[in-house]
């Protein structure tokens, strides 16, 4: 440990301690939303949903991750090898990097950078790159079209999403996400900024392909689409991607419109999760509120709808700063 | 242990990143060069860009690294992975490469290469030190609309001269088929 100290500087040891927090909250994260996503839609289907395992079946998820576990890894005979056993750590590597600039308190932060927003969008972007990986090489129909869908789908609502992220980061002057949060030390931005709320809210559906933008795995039709010919740990780990995906979007949105870690009596790391989870809570009431779009349909309302708007609150955003 | 103390100085670790980074460029523009199959090519690339992307970190910008990764990893290889899975299928036999070709695509590479080690020659290089590391949006702002207006305006007539090639070039395959 002394070496370590010396050698790497108290920044290196509290990366390394970092780095542990991030990868055990991300699978306590991850077994805590499959369970909630179960509740809640069961619930909202008024039923109870799981509830042998543990007090109202809070223990499910984990008994489900050991059998996950457990599973043979198959991989089918016609795969295209390399690419097919590299996608799920390619899908999980960034999902991790981008734990490193999220602000849960004033202090729990593993590293302020100057660039912390673009680096989460910079990485958030690679995901793509790995459901296309994924799709592709399974050589399956059905994993193809999942992957095209998700490319088309994820190119057309990253614009829009980019350009929102911009009128906040107009409105801040910085990058920085600690600064992001000071800056609504007085009030929150989702106040002045509705409608980029609005837009952030659904291209962060879109692109964390949930319901009704989950067309890349749309199970009535495309069977599991990118992800139909990955069995045990390997499909675990896009899960896993997936529901830290959601986390992510939804702590960038507490970071930009809901006041970070902002809040009376609470320690602000609390109030941070609870704001975290209250929007992943509304992700998921979108699931059983909207059925999914046509392809056509989404893809249009993403440039003939969204991209416009989110150009008009920038131009609002600026005209807004130069006159006050 | 003294061996890994030895190994733990900033130094060591510099370099140790530096030549991972410059061997991960270097092989993934061996398989975007070299493999036959197509995807394969774009994910070379790909590893070739973030080990640009790593350069740029090592030199101390993270903002054009960053930015590297989200531009041209994030966008611009998804998007010819979009136009490649939208063109002909790859399961089709592949022709053998031309020589003619090759020694085209030689001929350019090695002429950039030429132009290239000119101009990196005729520089005055300032240490990463000495230069300022204000990255804060508006001073990339200012630079982005004085010192570099002309280059971001380039940028843009080659995306503009790329979309209409597109354009072309889709327009073409429908009227033949």
């Amino acid at each position: 440990m002394d070496v370590l100290t010396h050698s790497l500087g108290s920044e290196g040891v509290r990366m390394i301690v970092g780095l542990i927090g991030v990868i055990a909250l991300v699978s306590v994260n991850a077994l805590f939303l499959i369970w909630m996503e179960r509740k809640v839609a069961a619930h909202m289907q008024l039923r109870p949903g799981p509830m042998e395992v543990g007090p109202h079946g809070a223990i499910q998820t984990v008994c489900d991750a050991v059998k996950l576990m457990g599973k043979e890894l198959i991989t089918p005979e016609e795969v295209d090898k390399p690419i097919y056993y590299l996608a799920p750590i390619v899908v999980f590597l960034p999902v991790l990097l981008t734990f490193l600039v999220i602000p849960f308190s004033q202090t729990m932060v593993i590293k302020d950078l100057n660039v912390g927003i673009i680096l989460i969008l910079a990485f958030s972007s690679l995901s793509v790159l790995a459901i296309l990986m994924a799709g592709w090489s399974s050589k399956n129909k059905y994993s193809v079209f999942g992957a095209i869908r998700s490319v088309a789908q994820n190119i057309a609502y990253e614009i829009p999403l980019l350009i929102t992220v911009m009128s906040v980061i107009l409105m801040v002057g910085s990058f920085k996400l600690t600064d992001i949060v000071v800056a609504q030390s007085r009030y929150w931005f989702i106040l002045v900024q509705p409608l980029a709320f609005i837009l952030y809210i659904i291209c962060a559906t879109a692109e964390t392909n949930r319901t009704p933008f989950d067309l890349p795995e749309a199970e009535s039709e495309l069977v599991a689409g990118f992800h139909t010919e990955y069995s045990g740990m390997r499909f675990a780990l896009f899960f896993l991607a997936e529901y830290t995906n959601m986390f992510i979007v939804s702590a960038v949105a507490t970071v930009l419109f809901l006041g970070g870690w902002h809040g009376p009596i609470l320690p602000g790391a609390i109030w941070f999760l609870l704001k975290v989870y209250a929007l992943i809570f509304l992700i998921m009431w979108f699931r059983w509120t909207f059925p999914r779009v046509r392809f056509d349909q989404l893809v249009t309302f993403a440039w003939k709808i969204l991209i416009p708007l989110s150009f008009v609150n920038l131009l609002l955003t600026a005209l807004a700063l130069k006159i006050f | 242990m003294n061996f890994l103390g030895s190994f733990l100085t900033p130094q060591g670790v510099a370099t140790a990143a530096f030549f991972m980074v410059v061997g991960m460029t270097i092989v993934g523009a061996l398989i975007a060069v070299a493999a036959r199959n197509i995807f394969h090519n774009v994910l070379g690339l790909v590893l070739a860009l973030i080990g640009v992307a790593g350069l740029f970190l090592y030199l101390n910008s993270p903002f054009v690294a960053l930015m590297e990764i989200l531009i041209y990893v994030g966008a611009i290889c998804i998007a010819i992975c979009f136009a490649i899975m939208l063109s002909e299928p790859m399961y089709l036999p592949r022709p053998p490469r031309k020589l003619t070709k090759i020694l085209g695509a030689a001929a350019g590479a090695g002429l950039i290469f030429v132009f290239l080690f000119l101009l990196t020659k005729k520089t005055t290089w300032v240490p990463a030190a000495q230069r300022s590391t204000d990255w804060s949006v508006t001073t990339i702002g200012h630079y982005l609309l004085t010192n570099y207006a002309l280059i971001f305006e380039v940028v843009s007539l080659l995306l503009l001269v790329a979309m209409l090639g597109a354009i072309v070039i889709a327009r073409g395959g429908r009227g033949s088929s």
